[in-house]
């Protein structure tokens, strides 16, 4: 009996691995995108090798797309033509790449994939062992189809009971990050679990695994479920029963969580909404691959309904993907972002990472329901960056300043 | 061979060592003269070969972007001292044969300037007046760090040398 990478790594190898053992494995696919694509390319043709597999290599334009400068162009340029080369037909430039393995079902549960992206743990929201490496490891992956991982400790957080209304997947993993600081699971798997999360969408647990990541976890899981399967259309298969050795486990009251913000210059530096709300915002993002999901755009678009933003927060809105970015028309929310004075911009990273799409300038603040907070990350390095969930950026943006969405007048 | 050592704090992100705007590039030059551009801008200016980052808990937290290692290796610079590191710099760091040594007390004991000279495979971390005792990468991280590179290692018996000398179970 093992955590659930343990057994993941088990099935793989076919013989019983523990934390501390350091093995070398296949993986199911490996995926990187217009940044760190290209070093991984360099890499590997400085193997001299032959490609692994071209139906298991999966190329993103995502962190500036369209193209905003020459270089970037060059970037696309450089994937584009080692696509061509080696027939690599998993090219995609619609949305965000974590988003597009998940809508594109190249992440699977029980599956390993690795992804030159540091937020390539959020697959683990479909049960599967995800994790970010570099371009060179990436690159030698794609001659090799292996690399090595050394199996982690794992730190269980366990939720007990269920989050209140108006909190969110996005709350919780603050809090989490909290209490246990930015580096508090650094090697380690995390495993999401408890009641609280037992009854979550796959959405929400995208949002918790992706978010581990900025915790220092190497990797993050939610034991696959039915809900796991309904979503991913995979055959159900079960884990043993668990009844595993955690590095550590934490436990969380859910029913006791406010909307949390975590404020500049880190993400560890976590309030409940009540400390920090008045706090003038000159610009509101609603998206990443934290939370510009349907489920994420759906909360927002109910709080933005029939409302105008403050005119001194410009907002700016970014589905995850292409699939999102339809559904969010189907149900309408795409319209209700508009006349609600909103920019809705293309799918993909939007201004998260401070290259498109609403760079800020000195001395702004910027709400954001994407993950990191460090100075310069969306623009000038005399910013201010605030994190929290769409419901939080959604009211926010109506009243120009951080906002409990539970304060908020009805619409007359 | 010794340098100077530029100290750094906590928590110093791949978005401090490259920012992402400075990084939509592959051209090495570009990437040297960005590094550390918004936690130490005097940083690419002033650098010289042999010189040594030290810096406390979770250095290169953040983005997988191996520019942010890369950048500081074509500084020349000959090790990163730092008392916990992320776990994706520290992977990328060996990857690219860019010395990584984890202690504890070298950012409280250390100041900006200070001659040191540094072992990347002892750990040693020497001064004129004291020496620490540092911890240098082990196990498959110490034998790309022998071979050079993740490449060389890969280039030179690959995953199977790896398997054949039980440095893999």
């Amino acid at each position: 009996m093992g955590t659930i990478t343990e057994e993941l790594f088990s099935r793989r190898l076919g013989r019983a691995v523990h934390a501390g053992d350091t093995v070398i494995a296949e993986v199911d696919v490996a995926m990187a995108h217009d940044v760190t694509g290209p070093l991984a390319i360099e890499a590997f043709r400085s193997l001299d090798q032959p490609l692994w597999d071209a139906s298991r290599i999966v190329f993103n334009f995502d962190h500036v797309m369209p193209a905003n400068t020459v270089a970037a162009a060059e970037l696309h340029r450089i994937i584009r033509e080692f696509c061509v080369e080696h027939t690599i037909t998993n090219l995609f430039a619609e949305g965000i790449c974590h988003q597009v393995m998940v809508d594109r079902r190249l992440a699977r549960p029980g599956g390993i994939v690795v992804g030159a992206d540091s937020h390539s743990t959020t697959y683990g929201g479909l049960g599967c062992f995800a994790t970010g490496l570099g371009s060179t490891d990436i690159g030698v992956v794609f001659a090799t189809g292996k690399t090595w991982f050394r199996i982690p400790e794992t730190v269980r957080i366990e939720v007990r009971g269920a989050l209140p209304s108006g909190v969110y997947a996005k709350d919780l993993a603050l809090h989490v990050i909290a209490r246990l600081g930015a580096d508090g699971a650094d090697y380690c798997a995390v495993e999401w679990g408890g009641d609280a999360v037992a009854t979550m969408s796959v959405d929400e647990r995208l949002t918790l695994c992706n978010l581990s990541t900025d915790f220092g976890a190497k990797t993050a899981m939610v034991e696959p479920d039915a809900v796991t399967f309904a979503h991913s259309g995979d055959d159900p298969f079960e884990l043993p029963p668990v009844r595993p050795e955690y590095l550590r486990t934490l436990v969380v009251d859910a029913e006791r969580l406010r909307p949390q913000v975590a404020v500049h210059p880190s993400i560890d530096n976590v309030h409940d909404i009540d400390e920090v709300s008045g706090t003038p915002l000159d610009e509101v993002f609603i998206g990443s691959c934290t939370n510009g999901r349907l489920s994420d755009l759906a909360i927002a678009a109910s709080i933005l309904s029939g409302r105008t933003v403050h005119p001194r927060t410009r907002t700016i809105v970014a589905p995850a993907s292409r699939g999102v970015y339809l559904d969010a028309l189907s149900a309408g929310y795409i319209e209700i972002f508009a006349r609600a004075g909103a920019l809705v911009v293309n799918p993909g990273c939007g201004p998260c990472l401070g290259r498109q799409h609403g760079v800020v300038g000195p001395g702004e603040r910027v709400l954001s329901t994407s993950n990191r907070n460090y100075p310069g990350r969306m623009g000038s390095p005399d910013a201010q960056i605030y994190l929290a969930s769409p419901a939080v950026a959604a009211a926010s943006a109506l009243a120009g300043a951080i906002t409990d969405p539970a304060t908020l007048e009805p619409v007359s | 061979m010794s340098g100077r050592v530029f100290l750094l704090g906590d928590g110093i992100s791949t978005d401090a060592i490259m920012p992402g705007r400075y990084n939509v590039t592959t051209d090495p030059d570009a990437l040297r003269r960005a590094c550390l551009i918004e936690a130490r801008p005097d940083f690419a200016e002033t650098v010289q070969p042999g010189d040594v980052i030290v810096a406390g808990r979770n250095f290169g937290c953040g983005s997988s972007r191996e520019h942010a290692p890369l950048s500081i290796k074509r500084n020349q610079v000959a090790a990163v001292i730092a008392a916990s590191f992320n776990r994706i710099f520290y992977r990328n760091a060996v990857n690219i044969g860019l010395p990584v040594i984890r202690c504890a007390e070298a950012h409280r004991v250390l100041r900006n300037g200070d001659e040191v000279t540094v072992d990347a495979l002892t750990g040693a971390i020497t001064t004129p007046t004291l020496t620490l005792q540092g911890e240098p990468p082990s196990g498959v991280a110490l034998r790309i760090i022998e071979a050079g590179s993740l490449i060389e290692l890969i280039r030179h018996g690959g995953w199977a040398a790896l398997e054949e000398q039980r440095h893999v179970s």
